[in-house]
This record gives C-alpha cells, sequence and structure tokens, in this order.
C-alpha cells in the first residue's frame, strides 16, 4: 500500500490556509498502490492519441447518442474530438475518465462536462447549471458565462470560466480550483470543504457560507459573508499560486492580485483538530 | 420544476404564437401536464376587450377535475352572455374553441373588478382573461397540443410568456395552470417556477383588501400580489421588486403587459432562468435549450443574478 507519511513540516498549502494532504485524521484513505500499477485497469477508460482528431456534429442528437459517439471515438483511439452545434443540450461530454482534448463549438445546457477525470475541455459558448460536477481531475475552460451551481462537488482539476457565473458556485468543493473571470452570484463557496475559489469580478450575498476549509479569493466587491466565512491576511504564497492560476486559467494576467480579498473558514469542525491550519487560527 | 418562457421582440411584430410554442415544447420535460400560454397579439383592432373564459374543466385522462354533463355548458355560457348585456357591455364577437372555453370580443368601458365579480359568480365560470392585445390560453397537454387545439402557431404579437407545467402545489385542471390573469388589470398575465411558502398569509391578507383568488395554486399569488400593488399605484417595476421581499419561498417569474415584458428572481436564486438579450429581442427561459429552439446560431446568454428584477419595453 502507499505509504503517506505524516510531515511536521509546514507546507505550502498549509501557509494558505489549507490543511496538508498527507491527512491524519479520520478521512485518511488509500486508494491506489504504485507497486500494483501494472494490475490496475481503470474501467471506463481508453487510450488515445491526441494527434488523431476528428468532428462530430450533435445536431440531431440527443445527448445520449452524443456521448456514445464521444466514447466510441475514444475507443478509435481519436484524443482531439471537436463537437459542433451542441445548441444547449443538456449532460454533453460527461463520465470522461482518460486524457482527451475535447472542444464544444456552442454553448452547454445543464449538467454538462460532469464526473470527469482528466480530460482536458475547452467550450466556445456557455454552459447552464451544475457544469463540470464532481469533476476529479483534468482542465475545463468556459469562454463565456457559466450559471448556477458552477464546479458543485468537485474533487479536481481545474475549472475556469472567462465570463460571469451564477449563484452557488463550488457549491461543496473538496478540491481542485475553480477561476472565474467575472462576477459570481450569491452563496459562492457555499458549503465548500477543501480547494480554491477565484473570483475577479464582484460576488454576492452569503460568500462561503457554512464553509469547512477551502480559500476564496475575490477581486472586486462582496455582497456579503456568509455564516462560517471570515476575511485572511493574503500571504506571498498567496499571491505566487494566484499569480500561476491566472496565468494558466488565460485571464486577468495583468490583475493585481495583492489587492483581492482572501477568505477561508471561520468555523473549528469537531473532526478536524488535526487538520487545523495554523493560520486559519490565526484568522479566527 | 416547471419551465417558463417569455420573450419580447423590439419595435415589431413577429410570429410569438409559434415562437413560444417551440420554446415551451423543448421544456416538456420540466412540465408534461399543462401549458399555457400569453400572447399579446394585435387585438381585434377595434379597441374592444378581448375576454378568454372557460365554463367548465378538461376531463381528459390525467386530469383531477370532476366530470360534468356537457350539457350545464350551455346553461353557463347563456347565463354569462345575459350578465354582460345586464351589465352594459355588448358581444362583438364570440368563438367557441372547445367545448368549455370561449374567445369573445367585447364592448364595455366600465369597471372590470365589478364585471369580473359578476361573471364569475357564474358557476365553474373562470375569466382567464381581459385585455386588448393579451390572448391567455392555457389546457391539459404539451405545447404542440395545446397550440393545436386553439390554432396558436399563426398568432402574431409582440411578445409573449408561457408555462410548461407540473403539478405539484394543487390539481392537474385549467384553473390551476398558468399564465395567470393580474385581476383586475386588463393585459396583465404572470408564469412563474418555484414555489411559495407564505401563500397562505398573503391570500388571507389580499382577499381581506379585495383581490380574488380562483385557484389553490401558489403561483397565483404572484399575479394577485404584483395586481394589488398596481392599485395602489406602484409601477410594474415598483411591484416586482416589492415582491422580492414579500414572497417567500423560491422562485422565478415573468410578468408581462400590454407593452413590456419583466422578470424577476428569488434572493436565493434558487431557480435557473437563462436569458438573451439583443436590440430587437429578448428571449428567456428555464433552459437554454428553449432559446436555442427560435435561435439556434450561436448568441450569448446569462444567468440574472439573485433578486435581480428587469423590465423591457416593446
Amino acid at each position: 500500500m502507499a505509504n503517506i507519511k505524516n510531515s511536521t513540516k509546514k507546507t505550502k498549502a498549509q501557509s494558505m490556509g489549507m490543511h496538508t494532504e498527507a491527512l491524519t485524521g479520520k478521512t485518511q484513505q488509500k486508494f491506489f498502490n504504485p507497486d500494483e500499477a501494472e494490475n490496475f485497469f481503470y474501467w471506463g477508460t481508453h487510450d488515445v492519441d491526441f494527434n488523431k482528431r476528428t468532428e462530430i456534429d450533435v445536431k440531431d442528437m440527443d445527448c445520449n447518442e452524443a456521448n456514445k459517439k464521444i466514447d466510441s471515438l475514444m475507443s478509435e483511439g481519436y484524443g482531439t474530438i471537436v463537437i459542433k452545434n451542441p445548441q444547449g443540450k443538456h449532460s454533453l461530454g460527461v463520465g470522461i475518465l482518460n486524457k482527451l482534448n475535447l472542444i464544444f463549438e456552442g454553448s452547454l445546457g445543464y449538467f454538462g462536462i460532469g464526473s470527469i477525470d482528466g480530460p482536458i475541455v475547452r467550450v466556445n459558448g456557455r454552459v447552464g447549471w451544475s457544469c463540470a460536477e464532481n469533476m476529479m481531475a483534468g482542465k475545463v475552460v468556459i469562454e463565456k458565462n457559466a450559471g448556477s451551481c458552477f464546479g458543485a462537488a468537485i474533487r479536481g482539476g481545474d475549472l475556469i470560466c472567462k465570463g460571469s457565473v451564477g449563484a452557488r458556485t463550488g457549491i461543496d468543493q473538496k478540491g481542485g480550483s475553480i477561476i472565474v473571470g467575472g462576477d459570481a452570484g450569491a452563496f459562492t463557496g457555499f458549503m465548500m470543504q477543501r480547494g480554491r475559489i477565484v473570483i475577479l469580478g464582484n460576488v454576492g450575498i452569503n460568500l462561503g457560507d457554512s464553509m469547512y476549509d477551502g480559500t476564496i479569493y475575490v477581486g472586486g466587491k462582496i455582497g456579503s459573508f456568509g455564516s462560517d466565512a471570515v476575511k485572511a491576511p493574503m500571504t506571498k504564497n498567496d499571491m505566487d499560486w494566484l499569480k500561476r492560476k491566472l496565468k494558466v486559467a488565460e485571464i486577468g494576467s495583468d490583475f493585481d492580485v495583492s489587492k483581492m480579498t482572501k477568505v477561508v473558514a471561520g468555523k473549528k469542525l469537531w473532526n478536524y483538530d488535526a487538520l487545523e491550519p495554523t493560520e486559519k487560527k490565526g484568522a479566527i | 420544476m416547471c419551465g417558463i418562457a417569455g420573450l419580447i421582440h423590439r419595435g415589431k411584430s413577429s410570429n410569438v404564437g409559434r415562437e413560444l410554442q417551440d420554446m415551451l415544447q423543448a421544456l416538456k420535460h420540466r412540465g408534461p401536464d399543462s401549458t399555457g400560454y400569453a400572447l399579446y397579439g394585435e387585438g381585434n383592432n377595434q379597441g374592444d376587450y378581448i375576454m378568454r373564459f372557460k365554463v367548465g374543466e378538461n376531463v381528459a385522462e390525467g386530469s383531477s377535475a370532476i366530470n360534468e354533463d356537457k350539457s350545464v355548458y350551455d346553461e353557463r355560457r347563456k347565463q354569462v352572455d345575459k350578465h354582460i348585456r345586464d351589465l352594459g357591455g355588448s358581444i362583438v364577437n364570440d368563438q367557441q374553441l372547445t367545448p368549455y372555453s370561449f374567445r369573445y370580443c367585447i364592448k364595455y368601458n366600465k369597471d372590470l373588478m365589478e364585471f369580473s365579480k359578476v361573471i364569475e359568480g357564474v358557476e365553474m365560470v373562470e375569466i382567464l382573461s381581459i385585455g386588448k392585445s393579451l390572448e391567455l390560453i392555457k389546457d391539459l397537454g404539451d405545447a404542440k397540443v395545446v397550440s393545436k387545439r386553439y390554432g396558436l402557431d399563426k398568432v402574431k404579437g409582440t411578445h409573449g410568456i408561457g408555462h410548461a407545467r407540473m403539478a405539484t402545489e394543487s390539481g392537474v385542471d385549467i384553473r390551476s395552470a398558468h399564465p395567470f390573469w393580474g385581476y383586475p388589470f386588463s393585459d396583465v398575465s404572470v408564469v412563474h417556477n418555484g414555489q411559495l411558502t407564505n401563500y397562505w398569509n398573503n391570500r388571507r391578507a389580499l382577499e381581506n383588501k379585495g383581490m380574488r383568488f380562483m385557484s389553490e395554486c401558489d403561483s397565483e399569488l404572484i399575479a394577485v400580489f404584483l395586481a394589488e400593488k398596481m392599485r395602489n399605484g406602484a409601477t410594474l417595476e415598483e411591484g416586482m421588486k416589492e415582491s422580492l421581499s414579500g414572497l417567500d419561498g423560491v422562485f422565478t417569474y415573468f410578468v408581462a403587459t400590454k407593452d413590456s415584458l419583466g422578470m424577476a428572481k428569488d434572493t436565493m436564486a434558487a431557480k435557473p432562468l437563462v436569458l438573451y438579450e439583443s436590440d430587437d429581442l429578448v428571449a428567456m427561459g428555464s433552459e437554454e435549450i428553449a432559446i436555442r429552439s427560435i435561435l439556434p446560431q450561436e448568441i450569448d446568454t446569462y444567468d440574472p443574478f439573485d433578486g435581480e428584477v428587469k423590465v423591457w419595453q416593446i
């Protein structure tokens, strides 16, 4: 089994208000043994070649047909797939568990790109509610606006919206990064548990309401703080991370990150005693 | 769940009946029980009121309405005709659209509240709408079924709102279907997606002020709430802004008048809305696919934020 060792040295993540990933509490889990990698099979994945490219027009397909077509193309080794005419259809591009360049030439409806683990997705349009819900890994870039519940319960990866997003962005977020170039609605970071949210514009009311952990950075005005959300001082590590992430996100490269407001959880949960970051205690 | 859709053409007329049909049909999965349209057409050119009313319910399969002997419909209609004449009005044109629903053009120049009270005093009779451009149609079935039944796909006009209903708070019948007329104001209609939790408190208070409710559907409260505010001198937009605090629950609703279309979203933004806005057209719906049904080309859309109220003029 993998040997995840505890570290007494303070990590960058800790200094930014996050607990270390070397878990010591009840939530410690060991999922994967590198020594047994040869025997490891991740069901539903395909070996694809990024240089093998194709396009499909989903105008006359429903979401089941379109998703099955994407799966079929991946099984044939296509590593770059362009989707034409998505026209706001729901649940497109979900459940992709391998590396893939997926490009949507248009807008998606609700629950687009959900439960993914690894692909790089670009949407040259808008997305509806619950985009990239339960995303595990990968990178998703939305060129226009997004609806509510953007990045609900994501566990990893980079989820980027260059426009504005609706309410409850990052609700129940458990990891990864959500980066928004415009404004965000009410209840941003509602019940978030880990990960980071970056909003370059304004946010609505009840920011970070009931958050357990994680960090939210806001560049504009904050409508109001939710219960359990408190301001924390920006550190050099915060600013370095923000500059790097904004560059990766293709937005706000000249944004003055030193003027952003940092928000963390102000409540200590009963089972978080081993994980409570020093810096957060200072903020309280 | 329910789906709502609305559109307004600014500065021109269009085939709003067909457009709204397509938008609502795209939202059928959100509400298969009944569909309703409030279309703002060209009226009858004489400045007469158009009154849509029903004398009974659609008792087709799936309906929760009580089956009646259809012979009572004729008697009720005769009573309505007599009341119109007794009130000093005259019927310019009358159409029977289904065994239970009618469209009248009437001349009448007195108080609409008094008029409505008398007409709706006839058992089972409900005025669906009165207006000089409003045509409010609602019935059981999906958007295409209702549109075909009432010949709506050729209706021209400037704007309209519609609703695909999944019955949760009240029966599967026409009286609980949306849109709701903003009684007693001519040409005011409302559709709603959501759930209101202070319905009964508000209803009792408004009934004490003389306002009328025809159903037990919580959404009707919005129409009555706004009508009461307007009766007391508020503008439509002022009334809508007051509704954000006066109505408790989760909601996105549309309201339309003779020359405007508005939307309001509750302070938790718990119900969806996607909006497209250009210089000559505003289209909005519970899901983007509703807008895409009339604008398949790539367009910029967005979600209005929590507590947002917007009103557009034709």
